[in-house]
């Protein structure tokens, strides 16, 4: 059943909805890697706010912790240890193939999200489970489904995670002389905080506002 | 009047009569009287833990403002509002100014979902002694204390400067890491309350001391929790985005005047709410034997005993460990917290669903643990041959850097 919008929820709704887009703008356009990745932060927690307005509190948290609380942080962090935050000149080197290929990209994006929702294109898709019975639903319902209906993409899902956490370990593995690849597999899984700590020197400062790495 | 949508996913008895102006006001005053009682709790904190550490290192600590140096935080305080300001001319000046407030705002809102008290009927509501019980009440701690890392980054990157980057990466990439021990153990306290609000999770342990979840559960998941949550305070013994002793203060060595004293705040507001949550969660909350006279009052004062045991129990630790050096630290968390977190979750799901399940799963478990262990030992070995070799200069010139941190230390 679809709840008649009231004055305390229209004005929840455009409140977040403000934040959410003014993020999402200043996401693309602050020169600055590390004011985009905030401006990112602004709009993942304004479409927190609306994930709570929907009644889906439990997505609501989940999107905090993982996207604010890690992938962002490993965003800033990255930004930080390899010292990308020199100001980019966006329109320096004039229209090219890749630019092009991104505006193609998003219009297909743009194109998908229209089509998907053009019946209930302010409302979204009626959920898949059905209506939320009491006060703990999302969870349990969510828990229903991810381990009933959807366990195979799931599990899929998870392998694929797991895949792609070894990969990036054999990957970022120092190679050392003498050193076949098969060896000291464990060392490398077993070791994931000594890489950002011991390397933290020397590229670390390259992040600083006013580190050696930024022309001013 | 609130739509029955919106209605049926809040679990606060308080709106069960729609939302009118009583409501409203009981919620201001929830709010009003919880700022309060925490930035008074802040300010006997501070003072608490400098006269507990005195004393525990044969000195007398604040005794000159006021009765035996209570207004001190007061005096500190007003001290700090009227140094001057300073902004390095380095620093990004937004987010230099922004850093402070992402410590100190989650600092009051984790402290938003935790009971104080039992539940009280105020004329015809019913109201929960905390200023809000969403359904997904222990998911909100989690997530602000993950919004936490951003002004201790912000803050160490902002400053433009070595030492407060090089703190502010090793506190970011420490309070990452003891999340997840962090989140672990709460899966483990929720699969034994059968819910995520707070509410729920104090009233499954309601009633007798031994229906407590540090009881329950195995004294272990409290441990990991108390361990995982003093570091991810950053407070001793593990405060090594500070370690004023080879960073000269750690990320906000380039803060001064009101702005160092929203970091002092947020980190002494967090000691308190951690308290406090390790109490919602293992110790029943306000949970104790009450007696007829003012019924209301006898939760109170538990929850607040409860606390302050716990707030006592950081400071003991403080004066009494040392600090972690950085590859300890992260050995102890990816090591030997994050397996055993999820082996005793394991064991916890196993008994919860048959006893025969969970006798299977802690031989599972230990043989686990035992190959685990082997193989870690395998490695060593190797690396030690390797790093020996590299010293009588067989290996190539990337592998003693690898060995020298390991001899250094030990």
């Amino acid at each position: 059943m679809l709840a008649v919008a009231t004055l305390p929820d229209a004005i929840t709704f455009a409140i977040a909805a403000v934040i959410a887009v003014v993020g999402a703008l200043g996401v693309v356009l602050s020169r600055n890697p590390v004011h985009a990745a905030l401006m990112l932060v602004m709009t993942l927690f304004g479409v927190a706010v609306l994930f709570v307005e929907e009644n889906a509190q439990f997505l609501a948290a989940v999107q905090v912790i993982v996207y604010t609380g890690a992938i962002v942080v490993l965003f800033l962090f990255v930004i930080m240890l390899i010292g990308v935050d020199r100001q980019e000149r966006v329109f320096a080197d004039g229209f090219n193939a890749r630019r092009a290929l991104t505006f193609f990209l998003g219009l297909a994006v743009l194109a998908e999200v229209l089509l998907l929702a053009h019946e209930r294109w302010v409302t979204g898709a009626h959920s898949v489970t059905g209506k939320l019975h009491g006060a703990a639903a999302n969870v349990s319902d969510l828990g229903h489904a991810i381990f009933t209906t959807y366990l195979l993409p799931f599990e899929v899902t998870s392998a694929l995670l797991v895949v792609a956490v070894i990969g990036a370990v054999v990957l970022a593995r120092r190679h050392t002389a003498g050193d076949e690849p098969t060896e000291r597999p464990v060392l490398a899984a077993g070791e994931p905080g000594s890489g950002a700590g011991e390397d933290a020197n020397s590229p670390a400062l390259e992040g600083a506002p006013g580190g050696s790495g930024v022309d001013r | 009047m609130i739509p029955t949508s919106f209605a049926a996913a809040i679990s606060d008895p308080l709106f069960a009569k729609g939302f009118g102006l009583a409501v409203l006001i009981t919620i201001l005053v929830k709010v009003v009287v919880a700022f309060a009682v925490l930035m008074v709790s802040v300010m006997l904190m501070i003072w608490f833990e400098r006269k507990v550490i005195s004393d525990m290192q044969n000195r007398i600590g604040p005794n000159r403002a006021g009765p035996f140096g209570l207004l001190q935080t007061l005096a500190d305080g007003t001290k700090l509002f009227f140094k001057e300001d300073l902004l390095p001319e380095r620093a990004d000046r937004l987010v230099f100014r922004l850093a402070p407030y992402f410590s100190v705002i989650p600092a009051f809102l984790i402290f938003t979902v935790v009971p104080v008290g039992g539940v009280v009927t105020i004329a015809g509501h019913v109201v929960e002694l905390q200023v809000a019980d969403p359904p997904i009440g222990i998911l909100v701690v989690l997530a602000l204390s993950s919004l936490a890392v951003y002004g201790t980054m912000l803050a160490g990157w902002s400053s433009g400067s070595k030492y407060p980057l090089l703190g502010s990466v090793r506190a970011s990439a420490q309070m990452i890491s003891y999340e997840a021990v962090l989140g672990l153990t709460v899966v483990v306290v929720v699969l034994e309350a059968h819910g995520l609000s707070t509410r729920a999770i104090v009233d499954s342990q309601a009633s007798a001391f031994w229906h407590w979840n540090v009881i329950r559960l195995g004294v272990i998941p409290f441990v990991l929790f108390f361990i995982a949550s003093t570091a991810e305070l950053n407070r001793p013994p593990f405060d090594l985005s500070e370690g004023e002793s080879e960073l000269g203060g750690g990320y906000h060595t380039e803060y001064s005047s009101i702005r160092f004293a929203l970091f002092f705040l947020a980190e002494f507001m967090n000691t308190v709410t951690m308290s406090a949550v390790v109490v919602t969660l293992f110790f029943g909350g306000p949970d104790g034997p009450g007696f007829h006279v003012v019924r209301w009052l006898w939760p109170i004062l538990w929850f607040a005993g409860k606390t302050v045991v716990f707030c006592y129990i950081q400071v003991w630790i403080r004066a009494a460990l040392p600090r972690l050096r950085y590859d300890q630290l992260m050995d102890l968390g990816w090591k030997r917290l994050i397996p055993l977190a999820l082996a005793w979750l394991l064991i916890v799901a196993g008994f919860v669903w048959s006893l025969a399940w969970g006798f299977a799963i802690i031989g599972g478990c230990i043989v686990a643990g035992l190959m685990l262990a082997q193989s870690m030992k395998v490695a060593r070995l190797r690396r030690d041959e390797l790093s020996l070799a590299g010293e009588r200069g067989e290996g190539g010139d990337v592998v003693p850097a690898l060995g020298s941190a390991e001899r250094v230390g030990g």
